[in-house]
């Protein structure tokens, strides 16, 4: 029999866990500017991620998922998306969803129970918070249809975690993307868990990446913990769709070091010897003793941008914990452009009922 | 002018021409939509005049055809998109309900969802398994859509242009069965009909019918019949069924005091369940008899040798019509 189709899938990797380089830098790493931009912003994404954590064990916040353990995934992606590009979230994209301008406020407004988290101007045209698992990528071969019909220069971004690489949804995306060759980049933040899941019960497959083989597409696996690493990735694969040459697919190893929600208790199914090796991997020290290494950070800068993050997280809470709840009929006034005269009635009855000594109607 | 009558399917084709001649964003995608045209060849033609980009053979996976619409709505393009059968809806259903209904309310606004998905149904041409259900029922309770059954060529054409201009999501379910029932001239101007709003199509003062899709046709013939033995019948198309028009049935009502609804869909909490509650809540005062629905049977849909059987037909409609009539 003849061999008509041999595949590979590589892994890049430039950081060690120590924060040492194992392969040769790109050039661009070895200017300070980049990466300690992106140091600050997952220190800052982490100050805001224990803040949520801190809000929802006080009553002040819903069930909230935490991002922990993928900084390094999702403050590259953040910082090298253009504002015309698209972004199709899964429900951990907090950092990526700041760095395209959304207020920290209103991050939290979502997670808040309220809508107006998923309406900030800063978002244009990128997609709420996607919570049915892996239908966004599909959204995401749409909005991209539109941009490759259109003959735009702009990608559209999506993420999803190990668990929805499960799902029809998420081949059937891939499927279009490699079928039409569309401007679309899926990355798979592989935290190894599906909440309480492991990621060798999930597939039976080496790596998640070649699910992309099977699709005609670019695959490629990446240290999620190494920022270097992410950047490259993501880089090549935007700069490829952006220049007509068709999607990729990123499996960013990274790992989840929080409970999968607010609403979870991980200790019931992981092992803390598991959890504690992972810590050893974890992208912001990793960053920071690099930064270190190279004299591009100290402890005294350290100390200062601390402080400085704490104060815009806790200026940020506080504008949320100020924000009053929407009106009741404001469920009604966003079902359609126009309300039918058929649930006009509903509306009335809601807005009786929601005054101060308000009953139902009519009965 | 005169205009060549033509089938409920070139009407559809017709709409579909039209709105896609005058807005560029209008695009089509579907399983054989493209050169094959559509198994039913709505979409006959539009390829060819229109180019592959703008009427797209999609890879064979209707959870995709959902997603992919939803993603291009997002982008200010307006997508009809074709599920081949109704029956083959379901792994579509997510991206209908969990986004397309929710995008504008979930967004306060921000991002918008002005899609059509299209989708032949209902029973009557002795098709495989899977291929005849009636289920509107299960979309038109889902809050942000609106669920458009049209009877004619003629509302096939108007309906469906309002559909495409609307700016919300519209699921456009076309009763197979009259398909090529029927021609009426129709004339392509651009004319739309109103959404949400029944159509009256024959007036009368001793009961109301309402029904909609392929079963007007029945529900109109039963009416026919029964006004020779003396019987005068309103007939309403009921057309959107989800946001319904109540107030249209609820003033003939006032006028007949009697009601029957006629539905090809399964009995249990079919739309009927949901005109009649409508009935007793608003217009017990007004109604002589108990509201009656002549529908399909709580059965899984049978295969094509006993489907005449499901499906109400003509005698169903008058029995059901008398014996309201004799209620006192």
């Amino acid at each position: 029999m003849d061999t008509v189709y041999e595949g590979d899938i590589r892994y890049r990797q430039y950081l060690s866990a120590q924060g040492k380089a194992t392969a040769e830098l790109p050039a661009w790493a070895k200017d300070p500017e980049w990466l300690t931009l992106c140091y600050r912003n997952m220190v800052l994404a982490r100050a805001l991620d224990s803040k949520a954590i801190a809000l929802q064990r006080t009553g002040q916040l819903g069930t909230y998922a935490s991002l922990l353990g993928s900084e390094a995934v999702d403050v590259p992606a953040g910082l090298l998306m253009r504002p015309e590009d698209v972004l199709i979230p899964y429900y951990r994209n907090h950092a990526c969803q700041m760095l395209r301008g959304m207020p920290m406020e209103e991050i939290l407004l979502y997670w808040g129970g309220d809508e107006r988290g998923n309406a900030s101007a800063q978002q244009r045209q990128d997609f709420p918070n996607c919570v049915p698992i892996a239908t966004q990528s599909m959204h995401a071969c749409g909005v991209a249809t539109a941009i490759k019909m259109r003959n735009e220069k702009r990608v559209a971004v999506t993420f999803c975690g190990d668990g929805a690489t499960s799902k029809g949804d998420f081949l059937e995306g891939l499927n279009v993307a490699g079928a039409w060759q569309l401007p679309v980049v899926f990355v798979v933040n592989n935290n190894q868990w599906a909440i309480s899941v492991p990621r060798a019960l999930q597939n039976g497959a080496p790596t998640l990446a070649q699910k992309a083989i099977g699709a005609g597409i670019r695959g490629e696996q990446v240290d999620g913990n190494d920022v270097i690493a992410v950047r490259e990735a993501f880089e090549l694969a935007l700069e490829r769709a952006r220049d007509g040459k068709g999607p990729s697919l990123i499996e960013a190893i990274s790992y989840r070091l929080s409970d999968h929600t607010t609403a979870d208790d991980a200790t019931r199914y992981r092992d803390n010897e598991e959890l504690k090796k992972a810590w050893e991997l974890e992208p912001v020290k990793r960053l920071r003793t690099f930064l270190h290494s190279q004299g591009w950070w100290d402890e005294t800068q350290e100390t200062a941008w601390q402080e400085e993050v704490n104060t815009m997280v806790q200026t940020a809470t506080e504008r949320y914990l100020a924000t009053p709840a929407q009106p009741i009929e404001s469920i009604f006034d966003h079902l359609f452009a126009e309300l039918p005269k058929q649930l006009h009635e509903q509306r009335d009855w809601a807005m009786v009922k929601a005054m101060k000594g308000g009953t139902h109607h009519d009965s | 002018m005169t205009h060549e009558a033509i089938t409920m399917v070139e009407a559809v084709n017709l709409a579909l021409a039209h709105e896609m001649e005058h807005d560029e964003n209008v695009v089509i995608l579907g399983e054989d939509v493209g050169t094959n045209g559509g198994v039913f060849r709505a979409t006959a033609g539009l390829k060819d005049r229109f180019g592959n980009r703008r009427v797209m053979d999609t890879p064979l996976a209707e959870a995709m055809i959902g997603g992919l619409t939803v993603g291009m709505a997002s982008q200010g393009l307006k997508p009809v998109a074709e599920i081949q059968f109704m029956g083959f809806i379901f792994p579509a259903l997510e991206h209908i309900i969990c986004h397309a209904a929710r995008l504008r309310n979930r967004t306060r606004g921000r991002l918008t969802c002005p899609m059509v998905l299209r989708a032949p149904f209902g029973g009557g041409i002795h098709a495989p398994e899977h291929h005849s259900e009636s289920t509107e029922t299960l979309l038109a309770h889902i809050p942000g859509l609106r669920v458009v059954i049209p009877s004619s060529p003629a509302r096939a054409y108007g309906l469906l242009l309002s559909a495409i201009r609307d700016p919300d999501p519209v699921i456009f379910l076309e009763p197979k069965r009259i398909y090529r029932a029927s021609k009426q001239p129709v004339p392509d101007n651009g004319a739309a009909l109103p959404l949400d709003t029944c159509f009256t199509l024959r007036e009368g003062s001793d009961i109301t019918l309402v029904s909609w899709g392929a079963m007007v046709k029945e529900t109109l013939e039963a009416a026919e019949q029964l006004a020779e033995e003396g019987i005068s019948c309103e007939v309403i198309d009921v057309a959107t069924i989800s946001p319904l028009d109540m107030d249209t049935i609820l003033a003939s009502v006032a006028k007949t005091g009697r009601c029957a609804i006629v539905h090809e869909a399964s009995r249990n909490l079919g739309v009927g369940a949901e005109i009649t509650a409508n009935l007793c809540e608003k217009a017990l005062m007004d109604l002589q008899a108990p509201p009656v629905r002549i529908t399909g049977y709580d059965t899984v849909m049978p295969y094509y040798r006993l489907e005449n059987h499901f499906m109400p037909n003509t005698a169903d409609i008058k029995d059901a019509v008398r014996q309201t009539l004799e209620f006192v």
